[in-house]
């Protein structure tokens, strides 16, 4: 058997990992591992300017596709600030595998120089977490960990390794397993079939239904049965932020993102249906509202391939544990196989009362917002950006109001196109985000939509696009303002702005852009939009900052009435409420 | 309503603190906690007693599930089962208290594990409600100081926790 260093077991194991690209920053605990990575060619290392884009670069590259992102980072302050994007990625399940180098097993808990407890620090926001004892197990954790990261409800796994394991002298023999035994992991896979037949006989029962998708459809590769079930029944689709992409954006089943900022149609539509079929999604508390008077009437069928995500906050009537994947594929089954058909005459009323709403305050029936003002309002940027993109961009986000702008206006037909930080609201996550997913798809066209504020959090990452080339479009929808904060303080504190303005200490965009090597472009007049937005996305070998002057005044509506409302309670304008 | 959750984990360094942190970081309560390796060296035995209805026991044992350590776990109240706690006790006793505190003791069905002239130290074993009965009953004035070990549990009859 082969005899390698600690070292070079690690990266070699990542080789017959399949691992190809990794996001890091070197440091003295992990310099041992960086000389390896140094000393071979099969995985490229992307040198990032701070551990946090390391990490949201490794998540975005997971989300895009599908496969584990993979972070390396020092000791000490590189553990730490790799933590943020940690926790971004626990909170959205996407598979990733940090490796962070410890100071020498000898030095632990002596207070070392750049030591901290990353096990410890880590241990809330990690589906599992390793420290490594002795360099013989290197091989068996990696297995371990991309296992656990990837299978399941994926999630982040940190393997903590002491310096003194991969010095470079000691040699052990290495041979990587190809088989896992693990008693006390054992992933849903299956759904219990007698449950599935429950559900589909309700399913088929409903008269008012509503499919309510969320990113486990995506993250489970589950979007084209989602969308043959849901066209096969006629029945009315709704995504949760994390879910936009899981079924057509385009289709006319679609009803749109549902939950805080989610469309009349999808709210009011949960609100009044008798079946509700959540399927990946969580009920997580921005799509709720108040849990006590969430859909009144409605029985809930949720299939999830966590336990503990049923019957959390919302009760599920017909609860079932395993992969959408497969839980749909046997539904579908039972689907075709079955002589019963829904009730057409109430499909049919329940889609006359849904094309109403949509009518009346739908986002895609008429713009809700103006149209007539010289200001470029933030709606119609993201709208044309659909437009010229042909749909078909990866779009990545910040977190704010140009968040959910984006969520609500580039009506994603594809999974794994959408890439935000959705659970925690990270903001800094989109650049970064975008390099991971350019760097995983060169020939794609990446898009991270960012506010003057989040674009601030990880701006550093402008120089890792100039050194590995990765041309993205940074479209920053500016209005000067922290923009939701602002919103909430206008709805909820009579208007006074407590630190969400920055007094004219904004930076000069163009000029941040052409200091990293980048192009600039500033949009300010409605009537220039489409022709610069036009120019700018031509241009497909730099990487391209442009800085769109946006309404400062305009919201994000409907915004659903917190804290007591419903679903159905929204804000519509701010004068309008259901 | 108060559990007794017995849960059968891999014997690694961390797994006790990831159970002891999934407690703390969703917000539920331990009330007391044992825990020690079982003939099988490569696993422990945690017994933790919490209280909470059903709604939330049932997210308790989800959650507990999830941690990658956990092999096994039972929430015994659901069934018959046995329930025990050791106490260890120093009681001051001079004069008179001497007999007084040597009769409770009989009474629990304890043992006096170690004397000096002014004190005793008791140990009795049993469910959590007797210890609780046997300090009361000993009167707040004479306690010098109290240990618990927590509870330990099995289920009764065949019924086993193992892999």
């Amino acid at each position: 058997m082969e005899l390698l260093s600690g070292g070079d077991m690690l990266v070699r194991a990542l080789q017959d990992e399949g691992v190809d690209l990794i996001f890091g920053y070197p440091g003295g605990s992990a310099l041992h591992i960086y000389d390896a990575i140094f000393r071979q060619k099969s995985i490229k290392h992307l040198l990032v300017r701070h551990e946090q884009g390391a990490t949201h670069s490794a998540d975005g590259y997971a989300r895009a596709t599908g496969k584990t992102g993979v972070v390396l980072v020092t000791s000490g302050p590189g553990a730490t600030n790799a933590i943020t994007g940690i926790a971004t990625a626990y909170m959205d399940s996407i598979p990733m595998v940090v490796i962070s180098g410890q100071v020498p097993s000898d030095k632990i808990g002596e207070d070392a120089f750049q030591e901290t407890d990353m096990v410890g620090c880590s241990r809330p926001i990690v589906k599992h977490s390793f420290l490594v004892k002795n360099a013989e197990e290197i091989p068996e954790i990696v297995k371990k960990a991309f296992y656990i990261a990837s299978t399941g409800r994926p999630g982040p796994v940190v393997i903590d390794v002491p310096k003194d394991i991969t010095n470079p002298v000691d040699r052990f023999p290495y041979q990587y397993p190809d088989k896992l035994r693990m008693r006390s992991y054992t992933p849903a896979g299956k759904g219990h079939t007698g449950q599935i037949r429950k559900a589909v006989a309700l399913l088929l029962s409903a008269k008012r239904p509503v499919i309510y998708a969320g990113g486990g459809v995506v993250q489970g590769d589950a979007a084209d049965l989602l969308t043959e079930l849901a066209q096969r029944l006629n029945y009315p689709v709704t995504n949760t932020l994390m879910g936009l992409g899981a079924y057509p954006g385009t289709d006319k089943r679609f009803l749109g993102m549902l939950g805080m900022h989610g469309t009349f149609e999808a709210n009011t539509a949960m609100h009044h249906a008798d079946v509700i079929f959540a399927v990946g999604a969580r009920f997580d508390d921005r799509v709720t509202n108040t849990p006590s008077k969430f859909c009144p009437g409605a029985k809930v069928i949720h299939i999830d391939v966590d336990p503990a995500s049923i019957s959390k906050t919302i009760t599920a009537d017909v609860p079932i544990v395993g992969t959408v994947q497969s839980v749909l594929t046997e539904m579908l089954e039972m689907l075709k196989a079955s002589k019963e058909m829904p009730d057409q005459s109430a499909i049919v009323d329940w889609w006359r009362q849904i094309d109403d709403w949509r009518e009346r305050h739908g986002l895609y029936t008429a713009p809700r917002y103006r149209t007539d003002g010289d200001m470029i309002m933030p709606q119609e940027v993201i709208s044309a950006v659909h437009q010229i993109t042909k749909g078909d961009a990866y779009v990545t986000s910040d977190v704010g109001q140009h968040q959910m702008f984006a969520a609500q206006y580039y009506l994603f037909d594809k999974p794994r196109r959408w890439i935000n930080s959705g659970g925690l609201g990270t903001m800094g996550f989109g650049l970064p985000a975008a390099l991971g997913v350019k760097a995983a798809y060169p020939d794609a066209e990446v898009v991270c939509v960012t506010g003057e504020g989040s674009i601030q959090m990880c701006i550093q990452e402008l120089s890792t696009a100039t050194q590995y080339n990765l041309p993205v479009k940074i479209l920053c929808l500016n209005n000067q303002a922290l923009g939701m904060v602002k919103q909430w303080q206008e709805m909820q504190y009579e208007g006074r702005l407590s630190n969400s303005v920055y007094e004219d200490s904004l930076p000069d965009f163009i000029k941040l852009a052409e200091a990293y090597g980048h192009l600039g472009m500033k949009i300010e007049h409605r009537d220039e939009l489409h022709g610069k937005l036009e120019e700018a996305f031509a241009i497909k070998d730099r990487t391209v900052f442009i800085d769109v002057y946006v309404d400062p005044a305009e919201h994000v509506y409907p915004m659903q009435v917190m804290p007591t409302g419903s679903m159905r309670d929204m804000w519509l304008s701010k004068t309008e409420r259901t | 309503m108060r559990r007794i959750i017995s849960v059968l984990m891999e014997n690694e360094p961390g797994a006790l603190s990831r159970v002891v942190g999934l407690f703390s970081q969703r917000g539920y309560n331990i009330e007391s906690l044992t825990v020690a390796p079982t003939e099988d060296a490569t696993l422990s035995r945690l017994t933790l007693t919490t209280i909470g209805d059903d709604h939330k026991i049932e997210k308790i044992t989800k959650n507990l599930n999830k941690l990658i350590d956990v092999v096994k776990l039972v929430d015994l109240t659901e069934g018959s089962h046995i329930e025990r706690e050791l106490l260890l006790v120093k009681v001051r006793a001079t004069g008179a208290q001497r007999d007084e505190v040597k009769r409770s003791v009989d009474i629990f069905r304890g043992q006096i594990v170690d004397v000096t002239s002014n004190m005793y130290t008791v140990q009795v074993s049993g469910t959590s409600e007797k210890l609780d009965a046997f300090l009361q009953a000993l009167g707040e004035h004479t306690i010098m100081e109290v240990v618990r070990s927590g509870v330990s549990g099995i289920a009764r009859g065949e019924k086993i926790l193992s892999i």
